[in-house]
């Protein structure tokens, strides 16, 4: 690499620059190219991804103990579905009680009806902030936990808005993969615009201590909250593109079990790493699908078993537990990618002695 | 309502409160001495349950040893959670400690799926629950009124245990300040250790007391009674017995007082005590009686 010549470009710029073309085309290649049940998988990596980052802020870089993901998801799972279906297809679903006549001819673009469906949710993260985030940790993980049940019973009860149980069938496939993949790249970036920001450093500062961080003028509360909006927000932007993803919803996708998938990805990823959480959705979606023969039947030659359903989840919740215990930090630490880690560990070529000596 | 129908539903009310507020205590024991929340204590519970179950049906014990033996070996399982679980994560952050809570709870109900079967199971209640008796116009059954006694027995031996003995002495100071605690020559591990075993063997005896009630057990049977008592401990005021029992009194008089006098909340049952959690965290956040710091434990 010749860093002597004056180059209107940094390396690193250029690098992403180049990351970004490459990655775009992979994207075409794999929209082309994969089947339908790898696309499946591929697109659930993409709502993953989101659901870490969001979860991320507000547990990684604020510290604070959230567990109501769940709650958010469903919030913004509900008010899209409901938003874009059609006027027969919400006669169709909602046969033991009609819909409420104001909802029963809406019907409007994905794109705005996703966008609402996050703005709700982040206006309920904001409502539940205020209330909530005076409490310490361990009492905000309970409230904000009993915050998502209270959701679930709330969409289990109101019949002629979400067709309670029941849930809504045959919503529109609309999340193709630019959908996934589009979102998820564009929230990737303003997270990390937003950590990078004096705002995030305020959110880290909050994080590694809340009584230096308010003496040193920073306004905790409004910013606890401003983080647990944002993070609601993505939360119900997820739940949008999940449902139709799926294209079936009900209450019951959205147990505090929901919650735990996301924690599980974070926790494994790296309490305070936006990278650990892309590499470790992607990693744990593909593993949660590639292991699910422990379900099903298995051989170990000497003893054969019919099939044990729920092994899967062991594993995951097994090793939840051991990285907790073993390996805080998990694949990342609070470490972030960047190229000059990987010229620290020797995969790309050192930067030029000039920018060396810039000091970084 | 007449007030035959009142005291009926104050008698159903009440028995379930007792429940809650013996699987409270546990809760409360444990977080006051670790400051934890023992997300897996619902889960405990649950092993309380099977373990019972399996020892009627499948070692055909008499109920009364199964209970004895499902007790002994679900405190022993408790005492092995923290060791296993928390104990490593002391000195963690509180967030690391929370997720291993969580991430026990869940390796338990997982577990329990592929021990014990995802299909419900009947517990069988031995004769003497089942029978019904009319007092005054009112029907009790005898599950009902054992619960509440129960309950009232073990809250006077853990408040004589934690008010007059060592052991209780030591539970308090290592709740007050573990580190002078441990300077005082207490062997933090043994006293948390003991807790555990007191705090399972009460959801244990919750749980036992539960299948009695509703004779049907499921891996993931704990996670609603768990979470409720958890805040009808953070109700009561965390760390203090009494205040758990308050809690949880509290909590099943007014989730099925509620359900009584307007039936078309039915449905939401399972969200009161969310509300009543929210509400009490932002008018008393150190719950009813959590201003008592000498019952704490």
């Amino acid at each position: 690499m010749n860093t002597l010549k004056k180059s209107p470009m940094s390396r690193d710029a250029k690098l992403t620059l180049s990351a970004a073309i490459i990655g775009l085309i992979l994207l075409f290649i794999f929209d082309q190219s994969f089947d339908r049940f790898t696309m499946q998988i591929f697109k659930l990596c993409a709502i993953n991804i989101i659901l870490a980052l969001s979860l991320n802020l507000i547990n990684g870089f604020t510290g604070l103990f959230s567990l109501g993901h769940a709650g958010f998801m469903a919030v913004g799972a509900y008010t899209c579905a409901i938003l874009t279906m059609s006027p027969e297809q919400k006669e169709v679903n909602f046969i033991l009680q009609p819909i409420v006549p104001w909802l029963a001819q809406v019907q409007i673009p994905f794109a705005p009806a996703l966008l609402l469906g996050g703005m709700l949710a982040g206006f309920i993260g904001w409502v539940l902030g205020v209330i909530t985030l005076r409490l310490r940790d361990d009492y905000l993980a309970i409230a904000t936990l009993g915050f998502s049940e209270i959701i679930r019973v709330v969409l289990t009860n109101a019949q002629t808005v979400t067709n309670g149980s029941l849930g809504l069938k045959g919503l529109p496939r609309f999340t193709t993969m630019w959908w996934s993949w589009g979102m998820a790249i564009l929230i990737t970036v303003f997270l990390v615009l937003l950590i990078k920001s004096s705002y995030g450093r305020a959110f880290k500062a909050i994080r590694d201590n809340e009584i230096a961080a308010e003496s040193m003028g920073i306004n905790v509360l409004g910013l606890k909250v401003m983080s647990f909006t944002i993070s609601s927000f993505l939360a119900g932007i997820a739940g949008g593109l999940l449902a139709h993803y799926l294209t079936t919803i009900d209450p019951k996708q959205f147990i505090f079990l929901k919650t735990f998938d996301i924690l599980l990805i974070v926790v494994l990823g790296g309490v305070g790493s936006l990278t650990g959480s892309v590499v470790a959705a992607i990693v744990v979606t593909i593993a949660m699908e590639a292991l699910r023969f422990l379900d099903g039947p298995l051989n170990f030659g000497f003893y054969a078993t019919t099939g044990i359903p729920g092994l899967r989840m062991v594993f995951f919740s097994a090793l939840l537990m051991i990285v907790v215990i073993y390996r805080q930090q998990g694949l990342m630490g609070k470490a972030e990618f960047s190229w000059d880690a990987l010229s620290r560990i020797g995969l790309l070529p050192r930067r030029g002695a000039k920018a060396a000596k810039g000091g970084r | 309502m007449d007030f035959q129908t009142f005291l009926q539903q104050f008698v159903n009310a009440f028995s379930l409160g007792s429940l809650y507020a013996l699987i409270a205590i546990g809760y409360t024991m444990v977080y006051g001495i670790l400051r934890l929340i023992n997300f897996a204590h619902g889960d405990i519970f649950m092993v309380g349950g099977y373990l019972a179950f399996y020892g009627v049906s499948a070692f055909l014990m008499p109920w009364w040893l199964a209970v004895i033996v499902a007790i002994a070996l679900t405190a022993i399982f408790g005492v092995g959670l923290e060791r296993v679980a928390y104990r490593p994560l002391r000195d963690s952050p509180r967030i690391s400690i929370m997720i291993s809570a969580i991430g026990a709870s869940f390796l338990l109900e997982n577990l329990a799926i592929v021990l014990f079967g995802a299909r419900p199971k009947a517990f069988p209640v031995p004769e003497f629950f089942a029978t019904n008796f009319v007092l005054g116009g009112v029907h009790i059954a005898t599950v009902s009124l054992v619960i509440p006694v129960v309950t009232a027995v073990i809250l006077a031996v853990l408040i004589w245990m934690v008010h007059s003995t060592r052991v209780g002495m030591a539970m308090r100071a290592v709740s007050t300040d573990v580190e002078a605690a441990r300077l005082m020559a207490i062997d933090v591990n043994r006293i948390v250790s003991i807790t555990f075993a007191i705090g399972s063997a009460l959801a244990a005896i919750g749980g036992i007391m539960w299948a009695l009630k509703y004779p049907r057990l499921e891996p993931l049977m704990g996670i609603m009674p768990g979470l409720k008592c958890f805040i009808a401990a953070v109700i009561g005021g965390i760390g203090s017995i009494g205040g758990a029992v308050l809690g949880g009194l509290l909590l099943g008089i007014i989730e099925l007082m509620t359900v009584a006098f307007l039936p078309e909340l039915t449905g939401y049952k399972d969200a009161f005590a969310f509300v009543l959690l929210i509400i009490v965290l932002l008018v008393k956040p150190t719950g009813l009686l959590g201003k008592n710091q000498g019952e704490k434990v």
